[in-house]
């Protein structure tokens, strides 16, 4: 598959911290990526930057990012960006109760995006609204229309941001938690149309999310990642079945199945950016740490099926690994 | 304290009726009643832990507030260790305020930002005054070891703590008065899942050494799983299911257990097909079943007949007409599933 968007070597600092290091992936035309990691992570900020709402001020960025018959993302100019947004990448964001105006209806949100983006007339506009409503699942679209954010349960809220999103027909979707504030059975809904319109679309999307399991149901591709590096990068299925990295092994065994009965969590938490050590960034709390780990960073190399960062990895035999 | 194996809460056919009212017109207002529990039936026994499991809106927060104390059922009884609950909590040093503890959701929200750790988890020790004021210093650093924090963390303030350091204060301070009870409101969720593992090992821990009954209201069907033995799922202000969790995730009799245990995400699982719509509001409810609406083995008698919690395996109960596993519970059922069980009345 090619890809519709190539991040190469990204790294961002926030005045002297270095929050981003030398991130770099693919986003497979038509696929879905799952960034997954904890807090901290950079998740967000990848989004975030990604969809160009940083401004030099926050953040100098390093890096490229092509995307597909646009070219770097990074030197647009802010007019360029105007273009893009909204039409070619879209984002959905976690708490859609906060992303949604609460001063305007849902309709009006609707309809002025469309309007804005596709240049459609009020009327026209307002029939596509109705539509997209009913494309997302919400009964009674029309009248539905009239209603206040506020008036709507947080899963049609998320509905109504998906139709928001999808309204400028985007190459690129991003959906940062889409589902972390809401109830399981409703995530499993949300879950499900986001990966059916997507698809419909022929779109590309970038989840970040915390789940591993929901991203192994949900991605083909995942990158974990760890206080702004990737730890490791590759096939869902082959990365997240038989991980390499011993946090994608720690994160993998601390998430709760039916019957789990026993956890090992890696000890203690992530450093402050202050005291980052200056090769891997996990070698603070790695089981499998040696001594030039903290002071080397490990390069993304492939290995078995997957990219990974790590000079001593799991279900490796020691000889080879060194 | 109490002989063994008595139930340190009981619920009897707990109700629990909001009044709101709502604006019909400029001057005109309705009120309307808000079942938030209706007909909850449950025995917490010493030493046990209990899950208790539900959506938004299924009535789990007002069920602890009931345990609690907060709420007085409109209907019903809710006894601690036989005797009415608002009863037993009356007075300011009432054993019942020793003996259980709660760890709220919102952590950080449920210390005040004007007090070191030290004297958040003093404030209880002196309350009940558990020991002479020259060893508290000794019984916080105590606390807080037990808890796995560093002991320079007594010094801090709420506001200098990462989230899973002041959960761990949070648990510190309702271990302080030392309870028997713990009663925790999704106390591990919103959190990173290696800190959320490292939370649920140390109240797995804490719940083996000191012998704490836990009542453990999560979302996360795992967590209970992980914590708790035994597992009562709600459903709009009913309990629907109860019995040893991981016979009950394993093989759900109650359809909506079931739902729940599928939405679960697992691992390489194709996302699983969702149950239809959302939770109802309790206001205006039909008769029948109340999963009925969203049910996908729903028949007709489920439109009509409310079924109670009734016994479909030997320590199991399900509030269904048809349940997936084991014989319906609850007087009166017919239709094509298994003969009726003479004792499944509770």
């Amino acid at each position: 598959m090619t890809a519709l968007l190539s991040v190469q070597n990204l790294t961002l600092h926030r005045g002297s911290r270095r929050i981003l290091d030398d991130v770099s992936f693919d986003v497979p035309k038509g696929g879905t990526l799952a960034l997954v990691g904890e807090s901290g992570a950079g998740k967000s900020t990848i989004a975030v930057a990604l969809m160009g709402l940083l401004t030099r001020a926050e953040a100098s960025v390093e890096g490229k990012a092509i995307l597909e018959d646009t070219g770097d993302l990074f030197t647009l100019r802010p007019r360029a960006w105007t273009r893009i947004r909204g039409r070619r990448l879209a984002m959905i964001f976690q708490d859609a109760g906060a992303a949604l105006d609460p001063c305007y209806t849902v309709g009006g949100q609707i309809v002025s995006t469309l309007r804005r983006n596709l240049g459609l007339s009020r009327k026209a506009a307002r029939a596509r609204a109705v539509e997209l409503l009913e494309s997302v699942g919400i009964p009674d679209a029309a009248a539905r229309l009239g209603a206040y954010p506020h008036e709507l349960s947080g899963g049609m809220q998320q509905r109504v941001m998906i139709a928001i999103a999808l309204s400028g027909n985007p190459a690129l979707l991003f959906a940062d938690e889409p589902t972390s504030a809401l109830d399981v059975t409703i995530q499993a809904q949300i879950m499900r149309l986001i990966l059916d319109e997507v698809r419909a679309h022929g779109s590309s999307c970038i989840f970040v999310l915390h789940d591993l399991a929901l991203a192994s149901q949900s991605c083909d591709e995942v990158v974990v990642l760890y206080a702004g590096q990737v730890m490791e990068a590759g096939d869902a299925k082959t990365l997240l079945s038989d991980p390499r990295h011993p946090y994608t092994a720690l994160l993998k065994s601390c998430v709760l199945e039916i019957g789990t009965a026993e956890l090992t969590p890696p000890e203690g938490s992530v450093p402050s950016y202050d005291a980052m050590p200056a090769g891997c960034r996990f070698a603070t709390r790695c089981p499998n740490a040696l001594p030039r780990c903290a002071g080397e960073k490990p390069p993304l190399v492939p290995r078995d099926g997957r990219n990974v960062a790590c000079w001593n990895p799991v279900g490796v035999p020691k000889a080879e690994a060194a | 304290m109490s002989e063994e194996g008595a139930p340190i809460f009981e619920l009897l056919d707990v109700e629990k009726i909001f009044t709101i009212t709502r604006a019909t017109g400029p001057l005109k207002r309705e009120t309307l009643r808000l079942p938030a529990l209706d007909g909850v039936r449950l025995r917490i026994k010493q030493n046990t832990s209990l899950a208790l499991v539900g959506e938004s809106g299924s009535g789990k927060s007002t069920l602890v507030r009931i345990l609690l104390g907060l709420n007085e059922p409109s209907n019903g009884q809710a006894l601690f260790r036989g005797r009415p609950i608002v009863e037993a909590r009356k007075g300011l040093r009432a054993p019942f305020h020793r003996d259980v503890a709660m760890i709220y959701q919102d952590a950080r929200g449920s210390l005040n930002p004007r007090m070191s750790v030290e004297a958040l988890i003093a404030e209880p020790i002196r309350h009940f005054r558990l020991c002479a004021e020259k060893e508290i210093p000794a019984r916080v650093a105590a606390l807080l070891a037990r808890v796995g924090l560093p002991a320079d963390v007594a010094k801090a303030y709420p506001a200098g703590l990462s989230g899973g350091q002041v959960r761990r204060v949070a648990i510190a301070r309702a271990l302080a008065s030392e309870p028997s009870v713990l009663v925790a409101d999704e106390a591990v969720s919103g959190l990173d899942v290696s800190t959320q593992a490292q939370l649920l090992n140390l109240l797995a821990d804490l719940k083996r050494t000191m012998g704490l009954t836990l009542v453990f209201i999560t979302h996360d069907l795992g967590v209970a799983s992980y914590l708790c033995q035994e597992i009562a799922v709600l459903y709009l202000g009913r309990i629907v299911e109860t019995g040893p969790t991981n016979d009950v995730l394993n093989a759900p009799a109650h359809p909506y257990s079931a739902a729940l245990r599928r939405a679960a995400p697992a691992f390489f699982e194709p996302i699983a097909e969702p149950l239809p719509g959302e939770i109802p509001s309790p206001v205006n409810l039909p008769p029948g079943c109340r999963f009925a609406g969203r049910c996908p083995r729903r028949q007709d008698d489920c439109l009509a007949l409310d079924p109670p919690l009734g016994r479909v395996l030997p320590g199991r109960h399900a509030a269904c007409i048809h349940p997936l596993t084991g014989s319906p519970g609850g007087p009166a059922e017919r239709g094509d599933a298994a003969p009726s069980n003479p004792d499944a009345v509770l």
